[in-house]
């Protein structure tokens, strides 16, 4: 028999460390805790052991140092008297130019494929289908080593493009013609794509030893404008909508403010794109060892570049495959009969609700573009990995510093392509209870 | 006033629809020609299928198996079909396919990695058909039987032939006697694997396993008394303590008393198929419980279980695979006790084993979010502990929800052993086409390993990927 | 209420609450629940949704944790001490509105598992048990079937045979028949009743009023989260003495 009147009693046994709801979990910490800085004590007191037998320390001074090698592909000025600090950057830079080619080039290949995938079209169906199952159940290293077998082996060379004297005389082409209506030379010596060239450039500025082309900043400051421009016209043209119920006929404005300053820009500064081409003499032969003109990019850009897009394409096929099933039949069916057309249907139902099931998919793709970028390293693409990774990491020994700074590089990029998803995500989950 | 009453007297017969209505006219109408832009589009493919084959199809119709180098091939082909013929030179797999798939594995034991591989599904078996004997048995049965062919195949001496297929049957009477029991066969799997694989004397594997059962039944005796959480961390300890203290003393002697053992083979014999299979299923396995140790910490309410259980998950899924190969061949060294040094296979595996483990734990996770609320509530109020929940009501379902997950991580895994070759393992695309081009009579056979060893990619991914397509449709139905 | 918190713990009191809170965030859920239940008593909580009744029932074994005040079950005190959760609710049982029986285990399975696992009978045993009760809820026949087979009826009758497994003092019903579609009702509905005359203690939370009035000692109201009104069936049907009682009772008898 017993009053339970008053509140429990409030006196500490030991036996509730491990017992009571509360100081359970706390208990459980702090052993975790204390095995964690155990473990963590334990390798860095062998790290420590390691490195005094090897006569070695931790310093990150050789970025500064002479780095003494040359990279083929290079976005900013780099010469082998550079350090390997700039190295490491300049390899960043063909990490990530290689890695937006390949996302914006998977994105198209497999937006196309995934519609075509679900056609009604049985024939092409199934191509699409075999393209999928081809290509993501065999290794992407394949890939790309296929791709760079056929850039180096299987291309002509550069001579096979020339008009010679005889040619000329007797009104026949050379064996091999550029593609892409003309402006494009696959070589066994490199791919030649034509260069945009401006005639009365705006001049260069240098940032921290990057020199950055005004004419381009200009441009693309041209470009966001445009677009702000374009929002503002949608948005009002959305409010005289709502106003009065009719939407007014705007497609030709909006045309007009997103080309219209571009255009002016890119015609008033003299943009013109310089093929590349063997010069000629006056009867028309070729002259010369190479292509003159252009920009020369190289066969391990190229390999890297088209095997990731397809080889990912797959899988935002797949993406965009689940995403347009995800939504009901029934979505569709609700919006005819609530007699919208099949455009509107598409852009104001469909389309939204799609796009919330296929972007998390494919930005994690986006992501696996980017890690795979190192598979570089079997064709020598000198991304991050084949610098600071590589070459750096060869000439100066210091694998810890290297392999950390490195690990760090990728997670950092890693991890903002993951914020911006999760910012994402969030910005359109569905609301509910 | 019209008649609005009307009886039907004579029911009508069915009627064949209006011609150009069924049959191939109808159906090419609906799926090809359906209109204008699908029209355009059939054409396309067409042309699209048109240049596929008559750019390969000659390449590979002309293949020939007989000439023993790339020039003889060469020579042949221009002889009987003209000037300019191409065809594919399979002479390049047909005397080096042993290679591609072995390595540099010992010919004359070829019936060890056969063996083990064929152990490998029986010891699925009671992993996916629990208890269930007739697929079991069907399971090791058509293992026993492929083992049996393959081992015919590369020519293995009547004797080992003979112990492989006594193996095999005794497995299959298992089977059909208690296929439950056949998990022991599971449990024993690994070191029977590294034992069959790497030899040396049976002694070293069979330690590693008796500390594992050391472990296992201080845990079993202990719990009821100290509870599950010390109990099992008693169990480790005593574990480690018999590993690290008494294992190497007790092998030794047992070595030297009762000497049963294999010709070892030395770490640089593996390669090729073998090598991608070595290091794909033991990552995979080896990363299932810690993955299902991350997820548990990953959902933990424990802040800094789950700090540490995201930041590994996080870090590990943040940086590229060619990283970790790294960190296993240039910096573990660093982090191990000085004089450490064990082979670079083995490094590989256990990097790629943590690699493969953040994902495995993403993997489940998912599995454990499909789960309805209302199961922990009813575990708990049942009265079930935290691991007992865990055990047999959460884990039993998420893991099953998860196969097909686990499944297409194991096929991306497997894609991923031919990164190993940037570490200098001779995988069977880099490492080993390497090795058999640096042969002056292939030099030139530059597309042919590609299409061999793509070829095996393909069948087992693509098989793999049908299989766990099956899996989930056929959870979809049941018990649901 | 205050006469309730003087009363005594004897043995015949199974459940005491006194000047329980709780609070999810800011929200104040449960306010100063004062309520005693004696063994063999039959209690039917109800009330508008959101009202709270769910959450009460739910702190009984501590699915939910109470801020304040104090639950008192069979004489254990509910604290954040783990060996009194493992008592209380190896000796209270839950039925809940969508059976959350275990898909991936046979009916047997699913009744066998707490007593082997938890109360550490022999398999032999809990094996008897299970099928002495699965008689009882009369669905013996289907005890090597899994749980998707079953209709929502026998589901819930597994759930209900489920806890009784454990030999539970008391039994909580969480809305069991809310879920079920009209015709399976009734085959619940008997079970518990079955169940009462055998002199369970039970607190059951539902909008079965039926139920209520044929084996129910006290029917308590509850609004807003906090309990409005008890008595008798009889007199709370036929005299609820609040508006907010009468308002609700119009509602869900009113058609």
């Amino acid at each position: 028999m017993a009053m339970i009147s008053e509140a429990p009693k409030g006196d500490f046994r030991l036996s509730m460390l491990i017992y009571d709801t509360r100081y359970r979990s706390v208990t459980i910490q702090v052993i975790v805790l204390g095995l964690f800085i155990l473990f963590v004590g334990w390798l860095l007191l062998n790290l420590q052991a390691n490195l005094a037998a090897k006569d070695k320390d931790i310093s990150f001074t050789f970025l500064w140092n002479r780095a003494g090698y040359d990279i083929g592909q290079q976005l900013i000025p780099y010469s082998s008297d550079d350090t390997h600090g700039r190295a490491l950057f300049v390899g960043l830079l063909n990490t990530l130019v290689v890695a937006f080619f390949a996302c914006i080039a998977a994105t198209v290949i497999g937006v196309i494929a995934g519609v075509l995938r679900l056609s009604k079209n049985w024939l092409v169906g199934r191509l699409m289908t075999i393209y999928v199952e081809i290509f993501r159940n065999i290794p992407l290293l394949l890939w790309i080593i296929l791709a760079f077998t056929v850039f180096s082996q299987a291309m002509p060379e550069a001579k096979d493009f020339k008009y010679t004297a005889e040619m000329v005389q007797q009104g026949i082409d050379p064996a091999h013609q550029k593609a892409i209506f003309g402006t494009t030379a696959f070589t066994n010596r490199g791919t030649f794509i034509p260069a945009p060239v401006v005639e009365r450039p705006l001049g260069t500025i240098t940032l921290l030893n990057v020199p950055i082309s005004l004419t381009a900043l200009a441009a693309i400051a041209i470009l966001a404008a445009s677009f702000w421009g374009n929002r503002r016209l949608l948005a009002r043209a959305k409010a005289v909508q709502e106003e009065t119920g009719l939407r007014p006929t705007i497609w030709w404005k909006s045309l007009l403010i997103l080309l219209g300053p571009i255009v002016l820009f890119l015609l008033a500064s003299g943009f013109h794109l310089d093929i590349p081409a063997f010069p000629t003499d006056e009867n028309g032969v070729s002259k010369g060892f190479n292509f003159q003109g252009g920009i020369n990019i190289g066969h391990s850009f190229m390999a890297l570049f088209i095997a990731l897009s397809i080889y990912h394409g797959t899988y935002v096929t797949e993406a965009v495959r689940a995403g347009i099933l995800a939504i009901s039949r029934g979505q569709t069916e609700a919006a005819f009969a609530l007699g919208l057309r099949p455009n509107r249907t598409m852009s104001l139902i469909i389309l939204p609700q799609a796009l919330r099931v296929i972007i998390p998919p494919l930005i994690s793709q986006y992501l696996n573009i980017t890690k795979n970028t190192t598979l570089g390293m079997a064709i020598s693409y000198l991304d991050l990995k084949g610098t600071l990774g590589g070459i750096t990491l060869n000439q100066t020994g210091r694998e810890l510093e290297c392999m950390l700074l490195m690990m760090l590089i990728y997670l950092i990029l890693s991890l903002t392509i993951s914020l911006g998803m999760n910012i994402f995500n969030n910005s359109v989950k569905l609301k509910e209870r | 006033m019209p008649d609005t009453s009307f009886v039907r007297r004579e029911m009508l017969a069915p009627q064949k629809p209006p011609a150009g209505q069924s049959g191939a006219v109808k159906w090419l109408r609906e799926n090809l020609f359906s209109s204008p832009f699908n029209t355009i589009l059939t054409i396309v493919g067409l042309w699209a299928v048109y240049s596929l084959v008559s750019g390969a199809a000659p390449w590979l119709l002309n293949g020939m198996w007989s000439p023993s180098s790339v020039d003889e091939c060469r020579e042949v082909l221009t002889n009987t079909l003209g000037e300019g013929a191409t065809g594919a030179c399979w002479g390049v797999v047909r005397t080096r396919w042993h290679q591609f798939m072995f390595g540099f594995y010992d010919q004359s034991a070829y019936w060890r990695p056969l063996l083990a591989f064929a152990l490998l599904f029986v010891s699925l078996a009671p992993v996916l058909y629990f208890g269930l004997r007739s697929p079991s048995l069907m399971m090791v049965g058509g293992a026993g039987a492929l083992l049996v062919l393959a081992l015919w195949g590369v020519g293995t001496d009547s004797w080992h032939l003979a112990l492989a297929f006594g193996v095999m049957v005794a497995l299959a009477a298992l089977a059909w006697v208690a296929p439950k029991r056949l998990l022991w066969v599971t449990l024993a799997f690994p070191a029977t694997a590294y034992y069959l694989l790497w030899g040396g004397p049976v002694w070293g594997p069979i330690g590693v396993m008796v500390g594992f059962g050391v472990a296992y039944f201080v845990w079993h005796a202990a719990q009821v008394k100290i509870g599950v959480t010390p109990a099992a961390a008693l169990g480790i300890a005593l574990a480690l303590v018999w590993w690290l203290m008494l294992q190497g003393k007790v092998t030794a002697v047992l070595a030297m008393a009762v000497p049963i053992e294999l010709p070892a083979q030395s770490p640089d014999k593996f390669g090729g198929f073998l090598l991608s299979f070595i290091i794909g299923v033991s990552a995979i396995s080896a990363s299932l419980p810690l993955g299902i140790l991350l997820a548990l910490g990953r959902r933990s309410d424990m802040l800094l279980i789950k700090t540490l259980s995201v930041g590994f998950i996080e870090f590990v899924r943040g940086v590229p695979l060619i990283t970790m190969l790294f960190t296993a061949s240039l910096l573990l060294q660093y982090f191990l006790p000085p004089q450490t040094n064990f082979d670079l296979i083995l490094r590989v595996i256990i990097l790629v084993s943590l690699f493969a483990s953040a994902y495995i734990a993403e993997v489940i996770r998912g599995g454990m979010a499909s789960l309805p609320r209302g199961q922990q509530e009813a575990a708990d109020a049942l009265g079930l502990d935290y691991w007992q929940a865990q055990r047999l009501i959460i884990m039993p379902q998420a893991l099953k929800v998860s196969i097909p997950g686990i499944v297409s991580s194991f096929i991306s895994l497997f894609k991923d052993t031919t990164l190993v070759a940037l570490v200098g393992l001779a995988d069977p695309l880099v490492g080993i086409t390497r090795i058999v081009r640096s042969d002056i009579y292939w030099k030139a056979a530059y597309w042919e390993p590609f299409v061999f060893v793509g070829a095996i990619f393909f069948i087992f991914c693509f098989s793999m990927s049908r299989y766990s397509m099956y899996l989930e449709n056929k959870l979809k139905t049941d018990h649901r | 209420m205050a006469k309730t918190a003087q009363m005594h713990v004897t043995d015949e009191v199974a459940i005491q609450i006194t000047a329980m809170n709780k609070w999810y965030g800011q929200f104040h859920v449960l306010r100063d629940i004062n309520m005693t239940v004696n063994r063999g008593e039959r209690i039917v909580v109800c009330g508008p949704s959101g009202s709270g009744k769910s959450t009460l029932i739910r702190c009984i074994n501590r699915l939910e944790e109470h801020q304040s005040g104090q639950i008192i079950v069979d004489g254990t005190e509910l604290t954040s001490d783990l060996k009194n959760i493992d008592k209380v609710r190896s000796e209270v049982g839950m039925v809940f509105q969508h059976f959350n029986l275990f898909p991936h285990l046979t009916i047997l399975e699913n009744l066998t598992l707490a007593p082997i696992w938890v109360r550490k009978v022999p398999k032999r045993e809990a094996v008897d048990t299970a099928m002495y009760f699965l008689e009882k809820v009369k669905i013996p026949e289907q005890a090597s079937k899994y749980p998707g087979q079953l209709s929502g009826g026998q589901q819930q009758r597994v759930a209900i045979a489920r806890s009784l497994c454990m030999r539970p003092r008391i039994m909580l019903f969480d809305e069991p028949t809310s879920a079920l579609d009209p015709e399976m009702i009734k085959e619940v509905l008997d079970t518990m009743i079955e169940l009462a005359e055998d002199g369970m203690t039970m607190i059951c939370v539902t909008h079965e009023m039926g139920f209520a009035q044929a084996v129910a000692n006290r029917v308590v109201f509850m609004d807003q989260g906090q309990i409005v009104e008890q008595n008798e069936p009889k007199e709370f049907f036929a005299n609820p003495k609040s508006d907010r009682t009468k308002l609700f009772l119009s509602q869900i008898l009113g058609h």
